[in-house]
């Protein structure tokens, strides 16, 4: 999903606040709206000295280590119990995860 | 005995002796695990009610493997045990079999385990005891432990204090004597932090070094499991235990891990410690100071050369944290979606699984974690990727390279672990404030190196002596390094 927010830190709006929680699938109610959209900026606008690092031609670093692939033995192993893991599961039919409806009419979610 | 131990609150319990004897006591028949287990619940049962330092007690567990390694050693088989009768309380965010993993969040307050981590089972071979989960900050987001679903750990040098966090729970069971030892992450200095504020040793080890496997993931790429102890030689004890390749974490280092305990307490002819003039801040409390002075002080008496380096990123290290730290979370926590486990809203007629997501994270999750996920979803957001995550990743770069630069000319880094001692509950209620403590620790995660903090000696704050922690970090896997530096520098500060 693409998401256009209005503008930098300083300019956190409502309706940005909003966006993000929904893309983070997080119900959040419009009393809640300023306070997060407050201490958001407050945050940013100290993580944004970040701006003024000269950070031409470096390279990102993701990771700490050197990671290299590494490849498994192909050789089959026995899993966990169906059950034993549905133990934990808030809904089960038969041995299935139970969901609300996922296709609407038209087959969109 | 130490005047530490002298003035001691009644909650604050050292270590009658070194972890190593104790073990050799039960191998020996000297002592037997189940006594030790009685012990250690019978102080958890009379003091825990005030700290609050355990999720869960798992007392008939505990009784139940502590019988199995006295009989272990009746066989004749207790040599094969490095940590017989060792007493370990575990970080309620790794799991295991037994009880529940809550991660404090009532995300997952019903949630059990069908496997157990890693170093579970390695500590379990190697003839450890497991007393309970331990609390923390919810998802080991925090510096103070009042993140939790279930109430705050409470310090047990003042009980009107923050045990510090994420692992507060962890660190407080061992100041409070309810333990040999536990077990902790640090994602950005969660087990250094807390271990500081409550007066024992707190030890990060190298990325890679400790199988995070079992490990509820927060920030993949700076999550690290490690010892909470009485001592520098007792955390090593432990670590020993658990460190190591494993095939279940592709994470986990090829690198080689003799054994470390046995080596501590053999100082080092020549050692250089490099203090960044960045760690010497007009920010740290003027007792934190005080103590770094004289730790200094002690350290060229040990002959220890002193030398200054500079760390000028420090301060860039909180920005570059609370970038990468919230980007992880967000994609790790993305997980918790009120379908396979955990915590699932109850659905209005009409709602969508839409609706199911957002109501049961809403729901489970708590401010902090929530704000963090927020966070962490912003800085990915398209338009702005460029501008925090991408550029948070080149001042990762930049910070680890300025490390290879200082330990050109050191062999450890020599800092407070904390610019502040154990703070008031309520104390740091804004949440920039409480990011802004971790200035000395996020970086040693940020460059995937080994930190461990011990106790340097003690400040008085509003009446009250407390803790006050030293940090020292060393290069990428120089874990002996950094262990025997400690050591020394541990017993310099005693005496």
């Amino acid at each position: 999903m693409v998401c256009y927010l209005s503008g930098m830190s300083d300019s956190l709006t409502d309706a940005d606040i909003r966006k993000v929680a929904k893309l983070s699938r997080l119900s959040v109610t419009e009393s809640q709206v300023p306070a997060i959209r407050t201490q958001l900026s407050s945050i940013l606008g100290h993580i944004a000295k970040l701006q003024a690092l000269p950070t031409e031609g470096v390279e990102p670093m993701a990771h700490p280590m050197k990671i290299v692939n590494r490849l498994g033995a192909d050789e089959p192993k026995a899993c966990m119990p169906v059950e034993e893991l549905l133990k934990n599961a808030p809904a089960v039919e038969d041995r299935y995860l139970a969901v609300p409806k996922v296709l609407g009419e038209g087959g969109g979610a | 005995m130490s005047t530490a131990e002298n003035l001691s609150p009644s909650l604050v319990a050292s270590a009658a002796k070194p972890l190593v004897e104790i073990c050799a006591d039960v191998r020996a028949g000297r002592t037997t695990a189940r006594s030790r287990v009685d012990h250690f619940l019978a102080r958890i049962a009379a003091h825990d009610g005030a700290i609050h330092a355990f999720n869960e007690v798992h007392a008939d567990a505990a009784r139940a493997a502590a019988d199995a390694v006295d009989a272990q050693v009746k066989a004749g088989r207790g040599q094969d045990l490095p940590l017989a009768g060792a007493v370990i309380a575990i970080k309620d965010n790794i799991v295991m079999r037994e009880g529940k993993t809550t991660c404090s969040s009532k995300m997952l307050a019903n949630y059990r385990s069908p496997f157990d981590a890693t170093v579970i089972e390695r500590l379990r071979a190697a003839g450890a005891i497991f007393i309970g989960k331990t609390n923390l900050d919810e998802f080991a987001m925090g510096s103070s432990t009042e993140n939790s679903a279930f109430g705050a750990t409470r310090n047990p040098w003042d009980t009107a204090r923050v045990p510090g966090g994420s692992s507060g729970g962890s660190a407080a069971a061992v100041a409070a004597g309810f333990c040999d030892a536990s077990l902790g992450s640090d994602t950005g200095g969660s087990i250094r932090q807390p271990a500081a504020l409550c007066g024992c040793v707190g030890f990060k080890p190298t990325y890679g070094r400790v199988s995070r496997y079992g490990l509820v993931a927060f920030g993949s790429s700076l999550d690290q499991i490690g010892p909470f102890a009485h001592s520098v030689a007792d955390a090593a004890l432990v670590y020993d235990a658990i460190v190591g390749r494993d095939e279940l974490d592709s994470t986990s280092a090829d690198a080689e891990c003799a054994p470390l305990a046995a080596k501590v307490a053999e100082p080092l002819a020549k050692l250089r410690i490099g203090v960044p003039r960045e760690y010497r801040s007009s920010a740290n409390a003027p007792g934190v100071a005080a103590v770094l002075d004289r730790a200094l002080d002690a350290a060229k008496a040990l002959g220890a050369e002193i030398v200054d380096v500079d760390l000028p990123l420090t301060d860039i290290g909180i920005s570059t944290y609370y970038v990468i730290a919230p980007a992880e979370a967000s994609s790790n926590l993305a997980r918790y979606d009120g379908i396979r486990y955990g915590h699932r809203a109850k659905l209005a007629p009409g709602e969508d699984l839409e609706a199911l997501y957002s109501k049961s994270r809403a729901e489970g999750f708590g401010p902090e974690v929530q704000r963090r996920i927020l966070l962490g979803t912003y800085v990915l957001s398209s338009g702005y990727y460029d501008a925090y995550y991408k550029r948070a990743l080149q001042a990762r770069r930049l910070i680890k390279e300025e490390f290879d630069r200082a330990f050109e000319k050191c062999d450890v880094v020599l800092g407070p672990t904390s610019p502040v001692v154990a703070f008031p509950f309520g104390g740091k209620s804004d949440p920039l404030s409480m990011y802004l403590c971790d200035v000395y620790t996020v970086n040693t995660n940020i460059a995937g190196i080994p930190g461990i903090s011990f106790n340097g000696g003690f400040a008085e704050e509003g009446g009250v002596r407390l803790p006050v922690g030293l940090q020292l970090q060393a290069p990428a896997f120089a874990e002996e390094t950094l262990l025997r530096a400690a050591a020394m520098l541990e017993r310099a500060c005693k005496s």
